[in-house]
């Protein structure tokens, strides 16, 4: 994998593009490779770790994209928080008598023309609106954020800290074992 | 192509679709929530992608990013506990077996 993706940067370069889009290019093929895998893997537990692929490949994007404190909350929330999360519920709730002979549902067909349906009607959407943006990225420096996010933002703020203390109260009311109960 | 807003947006609607696609066709639980955090992904990175190429937005998407990711942290928290509390009554993770409403 490594080495496809090595060819592929030195062969875009040769093709007269520069780095920035290089990196877009492989970021973005990793990210919906990964992605792709996350939804069609048959075993789960791959699926998880592709699912941190997924996000580290998104991480990087953001850096492409000049947002470098958004992709560092990626790194920590989505690869070392919430996939480790996942990894432990799938491990938590694994079945050893029937891995699952069948991944999909048997809605799976309209399933995957009403995605099809959806990615077009994006696309679609997307280039015909003027969004009247300009052509080179704007590079937010991460003091100016901070600026906005604690003085404009602070009340959001501090309700996403109460949202997030309730959500670990209520994680654990829910996944704790009742005394008493089948164990 | 990196200095364009559409290759940003078309690429978040791809995730959100491959996102949208294993949710409505996974049977795993769990598997659907990964599909979940995919499409919150592909919003996430549509968000980041007009802060940077829309200046009267000034630093607001990526304020509003940020919250996103911890709102999503909270979701997966509490949906999980969710999904591992059914395991534990249903001894199932695979969602067209909790069936007990249509019985």
């Amino acid at each position: 994998m490594g080495a496809v993706t090595g060819i592929a940067a030195i062969m875009l370069v040769l093709l007269g593009q520069d780095w920035g889009d290089a990196l877009f290019w492989i970021l973005a093929a990793v990210m919906l490779g990964s992605a792709l895998l996350v939804v069609t893997m048959h075993d789960i537990i791959r699926c998880g770790l592709a699912m941190m692929v997924c996000f580290g490949a998104l991480a990087g994007i953001y850096v492409v994209l000049g947002a470098p404190l958004i992709a560092a909350a990626q790194v920590i929330v989505y690869i070392g928080a919430i996939s480790v999360l996942i990894l432990f519920a799938i491990m938590l709730t694994q079945t050893k008598d029937a891995p699952s002979r069948l991944v999909f549902q048997t809605q799976a067909v309209p399933a995957a023309i009403s995605a099809v349906v959806i990615a077009v009607i994006i696309a679609l959407a997307i280039a015909a609106t003027d969004w009247h943006e300009v052509p080179e990225r704007i590079r937010l420096a991460t003091d100016a954020l901070s600026q906005v996010l604690f003085n404009d933002f602070v009340l959001p703020f501090e309700i996403v800290s109460v949202l997030l203390l309730a959500a670990v109260v209520g994680g654990v009311f829910l996944a704790k074992r009742e005394p008493g109960g089948p164990s | 192509m990196s200095n364009s807003l559409d290759a940003y947006l078309i690429l978040s609607g791809l995730l959100f679709a491959i996102g949208s696609f294993g949710f409505l066709a996974r049977r795993n639980a769990i598997s659907m929530l990964m599909s979940i955090e995919l499409m919150l992904n592909g919003v996430n990175l549509s968000i980041v992608a007009f802060g940077a190429f829309i200046p009267a937005l000034g630093a607001q998407g990526s304020v509003i990013a940020l919250m996103v990711i911890a709102v999503a942290a909270a979701e997966a928290t509490v949906g999980l506990a969710i999904v591992i509390a059914i395991f534990r009554n249903k001894k199932t993770p695979l969602v067209d077996e909790y069936d007990q409403m249509s019985q």
